[in-house]
């Protein structure tokens, strides 16, 4: 996200004289731009109307002010949105956790090895993650070692106390929803941490410890400040497809566990009535998420990021 | 005592990164392993009784194939697009003034910011407001897929575009060189691997879509689509041979990359 801020142009460099007006820029920008205006931007408008719409096939759809898709949105569905921002906020508090201790061990005590094991951890994200997701049912399974290990170790007794699972069934529970979710979307964790670890200078570190600081504040002063964009860029790459998804919730849950992705796809392919409310849905859960990660970049900070 | 405590100290972090590898790789070994069972079900979740069958037949479910034909098609389509177009930006962005710099830069970063269902239902309602619920199909997907990758493609070619020495074109120029001789012979050979691993992203998050894919896919079933649909009826060991397939070709593709430098860093 930090090669989107503006870097000085060649010309700028060589300090050429300034283009005249030039029609080249136009004409490379036009057929990108159009195709997003067209199939992102426009889409997005009409989805709002469309939201607002009621109708028949007969009588075709218009446009009639129907707020009525959004109030039901949000009285028939609550469980759904909530779901959908519990778990993916849990989702990216635990990659968070996870991924910083990875990429802080691939950047520092990689040496040689840094590019291969990174390769390693988005190799994954190259086969189809559904497979993947498959391959947990396998693993979690109520037969399997996994489960019947932590049913010994009475771990499954204390996460069904908190009410991650229910008795020792690991799968079909939010707890195996969110570890899907973790599972999937760590990488994209990892990759921006990395990118900004990475290029710490290890010497600053060494002078930490030559000042006389622990390993906790020569971590806490120095490497954790220095990598925050990495910290918020990794957050919000996690956050976003979290939100929306709704793959690991089919697989690995169950119908109580249902999130706002699976109603709309469920509205949305149901009949042709479906799509108004599917789309007022869509138009929530953009604007929710657009309305998040903005508070969230302006808390921490941080709206060059951009 | 203060020894043992030492050592814990300083290999923990290598412990925590070990059980974090084994996290991420543990499904891929499943999957792996379980494109060799012959499953006792039709669901492929138990392990049975080791069998070269799936591997023998991979398109034993004629469907199966057919969904990864269309995949892969739809994929190099909506690569080459893609690559094409986002190359076109990335190259504006760097090398030219235009106006509405900022309006370009927001309409790049939302396609990333936005959940993929949205993404996927707004352009399906515009479908269905524009050509009709009959329009939804092969070409429909390809505008989608086009789309969200878009924007990776311009991220990653401006990185490269970044990185380059602008003198290099000046000294070609300086040598008598063409704008497009320039351009030929010493701008775009220095951009490839940027160009080259935008292709290889895009091609990855097509290959991969189920979100967007179903909701503007109308009848057409893409690979993502027929694994998830499999779920509900029965999950053949032969999405595992094709998952495997798709890792090894990763891996062979990783270690292509990665033994030449390893041996030159030994030898240096």
């Amino acid at each position: 996200m930090t090669t989107l801020t503006e870097a000085p142009l060649a010309s700028e460099v060589l300090g050429e004289p300034k283009k005249r007006r030039n029609l080249l820029p136009y004409i490379l920008l036009a057929p990108g731009v159009l195709w997003l205006v067209i199939f992102f931007l426009i889409p997005i408008i009409t989805a709002v109307s469309a939201s607002i719409q009621t109708g028949s096939l007969d009588m075709g759809f218009k446009v009639t002010w129907n707020w009525a898709n959004y109030s039901s949105t949000f009285s028939t569905y609550n469980t759904e949105v909530v779901h959908s921002l519990i778990y993916s906020v849990a989702c990216t508090v635990i990659c968070l956790a996870l991924g910083y201790p990875l990429a802080y061990f691939i950047a520092f005590r990689g040496g040689k090895w840094k590019n291969l094991l990174m390769a390693l951890v988005i190799a994954p994200a190259f086969t189809s993650f559904l497979i993947r997701t498959i391959a947990w049912e396998t693993i979690l399974s109520d037969h399997g070692t996994v489960v019947r290990i932590m049913t010994d170790l009475k771990i499954t007794n204390l996460m069904d106390h908190l009410g991650l699972i229910t008795g020792n069934h690991v799968l079909n529970s939010p707890f195996s929803v969110v570890f899907g979710m973790v599972y999937n979307f760590l990488p994209f964790t990892v990759l921006p941490l990395y990118t900004s670890l990475e290029k710490i200078d290890p010497r600053l570190h060494e002078a930490g410890r030559d000042l006389y600081c622990s390993g906790y504040r020569t971590w806490r002063y120095v490497t954790w400040p220095l990598s925050l964009p990495g910290v918020i860029a990794g957050t919000l790459l996690t956050f976003i497809p979290a939100v929306g998804d709704y793959i690991n919730a089919y697989m690995l849950g169950s119908p109580n566990t249902q999130v706002i992705g699976q109603v709309i796809e469920n509205e949305a392919l149901r009949d042709v009535f479906g799509y108004p409310i599917a789309s007022a849905m869509g138009v929530i859960l953009t604007f929710g998420t657009l309305a998040i990660v903005l508070a969230y970049v302006k808390k921490a900070g941080s709206e060059d990021l951009l | 005592m203060t020894k043992t405590f030492d050592w814990i100290k300083a290999h923990t972090l290598g412990f925590v990164a070990i059980l974090i590898f084994i996290f991420l790789i543990a499904p891929n070994l499943v999957m792996l392993a379980f494109s060799f069972n012959q499953p006792a079900n039709k669901y492929n979740f138990v392990w049975h009784k080791f069998s070269l069958n799936a591997w023998k037949n991979p398109c034993a479910s004629a469907d199966m194939c057919t969904s990864i034909k269309l995949s892969v098609t739809i994929a190099v389509i909506a690569m080459i697009v893609a690559t094409a177009l986002g190359t076109m930006v990335a190259f504006a962005m760097m090398r030219y003034r235009f106006k509405a710099r900022t309006f370009l830069n927001v309409l790049l970063f939302l396609p990333m910011a936005a959940p993929e269902v949205t993404m996927g239902i707004t352009l399906m309602t515009f479908f269905y407001n524009t050509t009709g619920s009959n329009s939804l199909g092969f070409w429909t997907i390809i505008i989608a897929h086009v789309m969200f990758s878009l924007s990776y493609v311009v991220v990653t070619v401006k990185a490269r575009l970044a990185g380059m020495d602008p003198t290099l074109e000046k000294a070609a120029a300086d040598l008598y060189a063409t704008p497009v001789q320039t351009f030929r012979r010493v701008t775009l050979p220095l951009v490839m691997p940027g160009i080259l691993a935008a292709a290889l992203l895009s091609f990855a998050l097509s290959i991969d879509d189920y979100i967007i894919t179903v909701l503007t896919a109308g009848n057409e079933v893409t690979f993502p689509m027929y694994v998830y649909a499999s779920f509900q009826h029965s999950v053949p060991a032969q999405i595992d041979v094709i998952g495997s397939t798709m890792l090894l070709i990763t891996l062979a593709g990783i270690a292509f990359a990665q033994v030449p430098q390893i041996i030159k860093t030994r030898r240096a």
